[in-house]
């Protein structure tokens, strides 16, 4: 197997794992950041973490967000998610599943020249929209996918 | 209505006339050549079959009385059943095609017609249509689901229709039922398969590229990612043509995940718009088709969205479509066809490609009547040798059916009623619970039910029943979710599967609204209100997500035919329909 491919999967998905281990409570923040924004990402309700998190719930509709999920997820428990920004100036790509018990589910920062890009897997417990909030320029921008959960079977 | 549309019209009027009316004793017995007789057009010919599942040998197969469409689908093709059917396509209500492509009549025309479909009549009809079009202009495709749905497919794990294909001369085929047995058998049938697999629209997961266990698979691209051979060029009578492979997009949910852990499917129509785009580029074709098993309502949708291809042959929903349906897109058009299941037809579309592109085409979808079209001596031999080892199993009579016993519509068919009733009386349940296929062959008034029409009933490989205790909250949830599979407006949400059938429940279906409120009222067969909180014994069998502790279904089932004897339905649990007055893809339901 290819050695660049192989490092740069395990990359995204190291990347990916953490992300959900934290939201899913796996792992205590502490142990991961110094500033984990607890009181985010343990909001029941999205618009309140999202506030809490990037400071405001201003935002604006963007076509130049663009998500990439199943229409119908295969396993409920990692959906694979792809958020691209092509916004200049992308500070952080935010991910969150208003349907989840926890909504907010992931938050990528961005250094300053990186491209507006991340992909993990969310645990989605029921169909729903998947949101992402990309901050750019200090302003904050937001595209919805719908993802549905089934229960499976009974294909022809 | 296109030209061809009507050539073929007129070709199936003289049929008519030459005494294939129903009603004509000697209709069987004349065989008149007319309704094979193809005339040649253009210089391509493709040849597609689809969801044959396992039939090797004739069948009945009796097609929906209930097949609705909602949102945009309302009233258009596949939607329309009956007469709003025959009345669409221009088919002679009461001739021999109007018998193969709708269940109008059906009991006494099956009688008259006789069976459907086999490949040793199959094969007849290949060869000559090979030698009519000459060497090396035409290719047979096949849109999968063929390697299931047969007891023997079954007991040798889909290796009997691999070799039959083969003997058939397939040259490309695609999949969805293929990929129910384990990965590795999936990989070594496909190895033993002489044509080529294609699906552009199945990856290795990210997680199995670690360590593959089939990164030796001639048709796994590592760079790509892709498990098998996106597509493939064919040069066809000097024209060079692209051939896209799209496998059934939600396997995985629809199927057993557990058996193919490290493959991952979905529509992926960015990445088909892409390699038709590549494919254009790079290897200069004069026509793109795709073979697809999307299922006709997404293949509509898609054929609206992605561009530059020709063609798209449909399967999965089981429609006998006898025209295609153009699709008007950004830049182009696409034609999209369905060819029915079980063997019935073969579609055969000439096209006339010439100065770099398609020109014009003619498009037949072909009814395959056993006694139409004499068994080929070779093909039907290897049939028997391969049944062989079966036949005391599959011949063993269990009770006779004293009415049409058949599968086919949105709801509940008799023999799912069966089904059904088996699973509550062997189990002791309230509510039986089997899913919603579109496959399962049809058994004629007066005919003996053998295990061969049960196993094509029920063959999967994961047979296993279950009984247990559900809320009618839960049951509700099952239902609201199947139903939602089958009466999204959008498609790309449709898994291409029929309503859940029950047994010992009756509910009101209102198939227009919105997930999680087209299903209201659910009683017991008494009378009896469900309610949320209360628990009910449950029957079923086919459990996607783990396998079920129970007996097989087929033994179920055997076992109470075995004590029925005799065959009639007494309650047939379909729901009343709300919504659907008019509806041209519903006709005589009982409930409506």
């Amino acid at each position: 197997m290819n050695n660049l491919r192989r490092l740069i999967i395990k990359g995204s998905m190291a990347a990916g794992t953490l992300g959900v281990a934290v939201s899913a409570g796996l792992l205590m923040p502490t142990t991961v950041l110094a500033s984990w924004p607890a009181k985010a990402f343990g909001a029941k309700d999205m618009t309140e973490g999202l506030a809490t998190l990037l400071g405001s719930n201003d935002m604006a509709e963007s076509a130049d967000i663009k998500i990439k999920a199943p229409d119908i997820a295969e396993n409920g428990a990692v959906v694979p998610i792809t958020v691209t920004a092509t916004m200049a100036g992308v500070e952080s790509i935010t991910i969150a599943a208003p349907n989840n018990p926890a909504p907010l589910v992931a938050s990528f920062d961005l250094l300053e020249g990186a491209h507006g890009y991340a992909s993990t897997r969310i645990k989605m417990g029921k169909s729903g929209d998947v949101i992402a909030v990309v901050k750019a320029g200090g302003k904050l921008y937001t595209a919805k996918k719908g993802v549905k959960v089934t229960i499976g079977g009974c294909g022809g | 209505m296109t030209l061809s549309r009507r050539e073929f019209l007129h070709l199936m009027g003289l049929a008519g006339a030459a005494g294939l009316l129903p009603g004509s004793l000697r209709a069987t017995s004349q065989r008149p050549t007319d309704l094979y007789e193809l005339p040649r057009f253009g210089n391509v010919c493709l040849m597609h079959m689809t969801d044959c599942h396992a039939q090797l040998n004739p069948v009945y197969f009796r097609e929906p009385n209930v097949n609705i469409g909602v949102g945009g689908a309302l009233g258009k093709a596949p939607h329309l059943v009956g007469n709003s059917f025959l009345k669409h396509f221009d088919v002679t209500p009461g001739s021999q095609e109007a018998h193969a492509f709708n269940y109008l009549n059906y009991d006494a025309a099956a009688k008259t017609y006789g069976r459907v479909g086999g490949f040793a009549h199959l094969a007849t009809l290949l060869k000559r249509l090979r030698a009519e079009r000459g060497d090396g202009n035409s290719l047979l495709l096949d849109g999968g689901d063929t390697w299931q749905g047969s007891g023997t497919a079954y007991w040798t794990r889909g290796k009997d229709m691999v070799e039959a294909c083969n003997l058939l001369g397939v040259d490309i085929m695609t999949g969805h039922w293929e990929f129910t047995y384990q990965d590795r058998e999936v990989i070594e049938n496909i190895g033993e398969f002489k044509g080529e697999f294609i699906a552009q629209n199945v990856k290795v997961t990210e997680e199995a590229l670690f360590d593959y266990k089939f990164s030796d698979f001639d048709g796994f691209d590592e760079d790509a990612g892709t498990a098998f051979k996106p597509y493939t060029m064919r040069t066809v009578n000097g024209v060079r043509v692209a051939v896209i492979g799209q496998a059934f997009p939600y396997t995985p949910i629809a199927n057993p995940q557990r058996f193919i852990p490290d493959w991952t499917f979905g529509i992926q129509d960015e990445r088909m718009q892409a390699m038709v785009d590549q494919v254009r580029a790079t290897e200069k074709p004069e026509l793109v088709v795709v073979l697809s098993h999307n299922g006709m309502d997404v293949d509509l949708k898609m054929a609206a969205q992605v561009t530059g291809i020709d063609v798209i042959f449909g399967g999965h929903t089981h429609d006998g479509m006898p025209a295609p349906t153009v699709v008007k897109n950004s830049t182009g058009k696409t034609l999209v066809t369905n060819a029915g299941s079980n063997g019935k037809f073969l579609g055969v579309m000439d096209l006339d490609v010439r100065n770099g592109k398609l020109q014009g085409y003619q498009y037949r979808l072909v009814p395959i009547f056993s006694n139409l079209l004499p068994a080929d001596p070779a093909m039907q031999a290897y049939i028997d040798q391969v049944r062989s080892p079966y036949k005391t199993q599959l011949e063993e009579p269990l009770a006779l059916a004293e009415e049409t016993l058949y599968r086919r519509g949105n709801f509940n068919g008799t023999f799912d009623q069966v089904i059904c009733d088996a699973l509550n009386k062997v189990n002791d349940a309230q509510i039986s619970l089997s899913p919603g296929f579109r496959w399962g062959t049809t058994v004629i008034p007066g005919q003996t039910i053998t295990m061969e029409n049960v196993m094509d009933q029920t063959c999967i490989t994961y047979p296993e029943t279950y009984r247990r205790e559900m809320s009618g909250a839960d049951i509700k949830a099952i239902l609201e979710d199947v139903g939602d599979n089958l009466f999204n407006p959008d498609p790309y949400f449709q898994q291409g599967g029929d309503m859940v059938r029950v047994g010992g429940l009756d509910y009101v279906c209102d198939p227009n609204q919105t997930f999680g409120k087209r299903i209201s009222e659910m009683t017991l067969d008494n009378g009896t209100k469900i309610e949320a909180g209360k628990k009910y014994m449950v029957a079923g069998w086919a459990t996607v997500g783990s396998q079920s502790p129970g007996r097989p279904i087929w033994d179920v089932v055997a076992d109470y035919l075995r004590d029925q004897k005799q065959v009639k339905i007494t309650k047939l649990n379909t729901p009343k329909l709300i919504g659907m007055a008019g509806n041209p893809g519903l006709e005589d339901y009982p409930a409506a």
